[in-house]
């Protein structure tokens, strides 16, 4: 099946500073996809360069095709027809993802008269219908509110809704839950999963929460300073993790449950994308780092059906694995 | 079980809010009737969302500010009130940590002064005993004396907090109260902070408060978990005992949306409703209208923190133990 | 909505009062008016004569009471110089000032707010750093330095405009272009730093993905929030129409109330001072006013929180 999206090469730099280091990925219809890794790992940046969102000093090269159609560098007028319409994006902080001095109608309308061949009555009664969708109560009062008047939960809500004008084919969640309590983070995740299979739509969930991501997602990216490390399946990276960051990352998470144990934490700190470490950019933190991953950079290999990892010693790495196992 | 470094009995804290400048004000109570008490060396969580009046807890326990009504009693004497000689003594001996380090340290400062500093201004020892104590602070917090010499500017977040721990400490508190320490660290870093923090811990017989949303570092990290809602302890009981075995509808709320690698969405409870508004107190159990469970008794009558069994305690009507069983049948 | 503007209404007349209360202990303080206005060689009694007349011989709290009583019933004095009206002194100046700072204002704003959203669009541009250095130019070089400086080039240099004075539209030129320069500047210095502070907020991002073309997200979500900094500093300039050009009018030699204030001052004629002063605070209230009115319009967070702001 010929991928939704597909991204090949994707890099990014900021005057000169690399934040984004040839990311390939590949996107099915429906499919969810979770991107993982913490701050500065280019989660977020991969999908703002792919949409042409970021600001116009960046230097973004490579190729981002959806349908097979090449986006990346499209004029604007073509990129206005695929961002919000086939694919469209909700952000992190709920308080400031709104327009603060326009009413909800006039955002959640200006999206449907965008991407939708609707008027006059017909946009309201689709955006009373989209409120409705998302759960807010006494939606045809609260229309004409502002975002202010709004809990952070609810305005989350009104950015899903007004994400889903479009009848998008893709929507990318990025950190949509961070900035919100966690029972709330619950109805929201709840919210995403429901209409994602009600409208058969793919979604991409970036979040630096592997809980989150493990529960919502089919399959996993681990991004690590600006590339992708490791790529499986959901429950297939949780259960058995390859890469030595993919690892790290698992092991630095409490259980909730079952006996405590001391967190594995991953010494030091992410490399300054100004001065990255010759080769593995994760080699100078590694306990399994050797000579060679100083030296070139690793790429991306296939291990298993699906699963891809970029690590020269992933093989050794593995056997470490089964040496804690059977201590 | 040692004796409790801190106890807090029936503490309240209730601020007025008012509603512009000439606005009617309304009580807002953050913290009612909060009873705590935490043996010496172990650590106690405080776990809830916003509104729930854990750092207002934190806050009053820590005598930064005094409860409305209650007493905070500290290695068995009560706190003195606050400026007084006594006061300053007591609170020489506990200190704070907040989830902004970078807010809590001076950008103009190198961070080794800044380690140095509670040691000048108590004119705890000679100048130079101060700088070997704060290289000595420095290695117990895993940094090295040139971390020291750089800028809070010049450090990464997970380090900061570091610096932050170690000035905290430089005083030799025996009660630490931190509030979200790492909630804004990437995961890899927080398990650092957490291990160290609880080496620390081991290692100076330290008496904390753990304040956090995030259940997983609570439980990894305490003794006793209390878990609040709307300025209510709702359930209190050993950590790995709560998590695994929630009583309140509201822990198990919280423990089942803590999402967790290896488990599907399916089984989760997810509330309805916004978090509750602390100056729209519903009556009654304040969590009775977003509660799945809740009864005609639960919105008008206040369920009181009562033991079910074992050290657990939990404040609903619906979850009985032992001595409410007894006090039924009797 | 209500409170909000009883509040600042309420501030408002205080605002007044104080300035009044300022100008009063100011100008007693600073000297006898009728040794300034008779000069030291008047004999004693006239002296006494005319500090009866004016009510200087009683004591200054009553003085102070009795000021602000005539103030109440509309009675703003006369001048010590001529025994004409002072009201009327000053009112017959105004058309004279406005002729000045009103196209002054609309030039500000033509040229200042188009100048500020321009180079924060294309934010490091050769333009963006033309446009800002013009701006620091024009911000710190004093207005009496610009009007000199123009003097010397249009007026005696290039002999095209006049130096001074009030015969023709001509005499406005250089007043006004002096005007214009400084206030366009801190316009484009504040719309800018406005535009780009709105620009880097969530929201914009949030317009773009959801496919609105720039230049809407530009207009309808970005210039509306930019808006609201920017009214400040335009409520500072309408409140400075009557009393923002002494500068400018002294050194032109043009007779608005700016020259009549600094002729005042020097002669220590009170009643004259006073009316400019409360004719001044009056505009500074009103116009601040209006800012707080068109707040609330631009801003619904403030609408919902009343008097908070």
């Amino acid at each position: 099946m010929a991928p939704l999206v597909s991204i090949e090469g994707l890099s990014v730099a900021f005057n000169g500073v690399p934040v984004l280091r040839g990311v390939d990925l590949a996107l099915g219809k429906g499919e969810a996809l979770g991107l993982v890794g913490e701050s500065g790992s280019g989660k977020s940046v991969t999908w703002l360069a792919a949409l042409g969102l970021l600001p116009r000093h960046a230097k973004i090269s490579g190729s981002v095709r959806l349908d097979g159609r090449e986006i990346l560098g499209a004029p604007a007028s073509e990129l206005d027809q695929v961002r919000g319409g086939r694919v469209a994006m909700i952000f992190q902080d709920p308080a400031s993802a709104l327009n603060p001095v326009l009413t909800i109608r006039k955002q959640l309308c200006e999206a449907l008269v965008l991407h939708r061949d609707l008027s006059g009555e017909a946009v309201k009664a689709e955006a009373l219908r989209l409120l409705n969708l998302v759960g807010i109560p006494d939606a045809t009062r609260r229309l004409s509110a502002y975002p202010h008047e709004f809990s952070g939960g609810q305005v989350q809500r009104i950015m899903i809704a007004m994400a889903l004008a479009g009848n998008p084919d893709l929507l990318i969640a990025d950190e949509p839950t961070t900035a919100l309590d966690a029972t709330i983070q619950a109805q929201i995740l709840e919210l995403l999963s429901t209409i994602r299979r009600e409208m058969s739509m793919a979604m991409v969930l970036i979040s630096h929460d592997l809980g989150v991501v493990a529960e919502n997602c089919d399959r996993v990216a681990v991004m690590y300073a600006g590339r992708i490390v490791e790529q499986a399946p959901a429950n297939q990276l949780f259960a058995d993790p390859v890469h030595p960051y993919a690892q790290g990352l698992i092991g630095a998470l409490p259980p909730l449950d079952g006996p405590r144990r001391r967190l594995t934490a991953i010494p030091g700190t992410v490399p300054d994308p100004a001065h990255m470490p010759d080769g593995c950019a994760f080699a100078p933190r590694c306990a399994l780092a050797a000579e060679p991953c100083r030296l070139a950079v690793p790429t991306l290999a296939p291990i298993a059906d699906d699963r891809t990892v970029a690590c020269i010693r992933a093989e050794a790495s593995r056997r470490a694995l089964l040496g804690i196992a059977a201590e | 079980m040692s004796a409790p470094l801190v106890e807090v009995s029936s503490i309240s804290r209730s601020y007025s809010m008012r509603s512009g400048m000439f606005g009617r004000s309304t009580a807002v109570h953050a913290v009612d009737a909060v009873s705590l008490s935490i043996p010496k060396g172990e650590t106690l969580g405080l776990v809830g969302e916003s509104g729930s009046g854990k750092s207002t807890t934190g806050r009053v326990v820590l005598g930064l500010e005094p409860p409305d009504r209650g007493e905070v009693c500290f290695g068995g004497k009560p706190m003195a009130a606050p400026g007084t000689q006594a006061w300053r003594a007591q609170r020489a001996r506990m200190q704070m940590i907040f989830q902004d380090p970078l807010g809590a340290l001076d950008r103009r400062l190198p961070v080794a002064t800044q380690i140095r500093e509670p040691l000048d201004i108590h004119g705890l020892g000679t100048p130079a005993e101060r700088e070997d104590r704060a290289r000595e602070l420095l290695r117990a917090v895993e940094l090295t004396p040139a971390h020291g010499a750089r800028y809070p500017g010049a450090l990464s977040g997970g380090q900061r907090q570091r610096i932050v721990l170690a000035r905290a400490l430089a005083t030799k508190p025996d009660f630490l109260v931190c509030d979200e320490p790492v909630s804004a660290l990437d995961v890899s870093i927080q398990a650092q902070v957490v291990n160290l923090l609880a080496d620390l811990q081991a290692q100076l017989g330290l008496t904390l408060v753990f304040i956090s949303h995030d259940l997983r570092v609570v439980r990894q990290i305490s003794n006793i978990v209390a878990v609040m809602y709307l300025g209510r302890i709702v359930e209190i009981g050993s950590a790995d005992d709560l998590f695994a075995r929630p009583e309140h509808p509201y822990t198990q709320a919280l423990v089942s949306a803590s999402p967790a690698p290896g488990r599907r969405s399916a089984s989760r409870i997810v509330l309805a409703g916004d978090p509750p508004n602390p100056a729209a107190r519903p009556s009654g159990c304040a969590f009775h209208p977003r509660c799945p469970r809740a009864i005609a008794r639960c919105a008008s009558e206040v369920p009181t923190l009562s033991l079910v069994g074992g050290d657990r305690q939990v404040a609903c009507h619906l979850v009985t133990g032992p001595q409410a069983e007894t006090r039924d049948a009797a | 909505m209500g409170r909000y503007f009883a509040i600042r209404i309420g501030r408002a007349a205080l605002t007044i009062v104080l300035v009044l209360t300022f100008a009063f202990v100011v100008l007693r303080l600073s000297g006898d008016p009728a040794l300034m206005i008779l000069g030291p060689e008047a004999p004693p009694e006239v002296l006494a004569a005319f500090r009866k007349a004016w009510g200087l011989d009683d004591p200054i709290w009553f003085q102070y009471l009795d000021y602000f009583g005539a103030i109440a019933k509309g009675e703003l004095g006369r001048s010590m110089r001529d025994g004409r009206p002072a009201i009327q002194l000053v009112l017959e100046r105004i058309p004279a000032t406005l002729a000045l700072t009103l196209p002054a204002f609309v030039f500000k704003v033509a040229l200042g707010i188009p100048a500020g959203i321009y180079a924060a669009l294309h934010r490091g541009s050769g333009i963006d750093r033309a446009v800002m250095m013009t701006a620091v130019a024009g911000f710190t070089v004093p207005s009496f330095v610009l009007a000199l400086l123009l003097v010397l080039v249009f007026a005696v240099q290039l002999g095209w405009l006049p130096s001074g004075g009030q015969d023709s539209w001509r005499h406005a030129i250089l007043p006004i272009v002096t005007l214009s320069l400084g206030g366009a500047a801190v316009l484009a210095r504040f719309t800018r730093s406005a535009m780009l502070e709105v620009l880097g907020q969530p929201y914009i991002r949030t317009a773009s993905a959801k496919g609105v073309p720039w230049h809407r997200v530009v207009i309808s979500h970005a210039l509306p929030n930019a808006a609201i900094p920017t009214v400040t500093i335009l409520g500072f300039m309408v409140g400075s129409l009557i009393a923002g050009a002494v500068v400018v009018e002294s050194v032109f030699s043009w007779p608005g109330v700016g020259r009549l204030l600094v002729v005042a001052v020097a002669n220590r004629d009170l009643a004259v001072v006073q009316c400019i002063l409360l004719l001044v605070a009056l505009t500074m209230v009103t116009s601040n006013l209006i800012v707080d009115f068109l707040y609330g319009f631009l801003d619904p967070r403030l609408r919902a929180k009343g008097a908070h702001a």
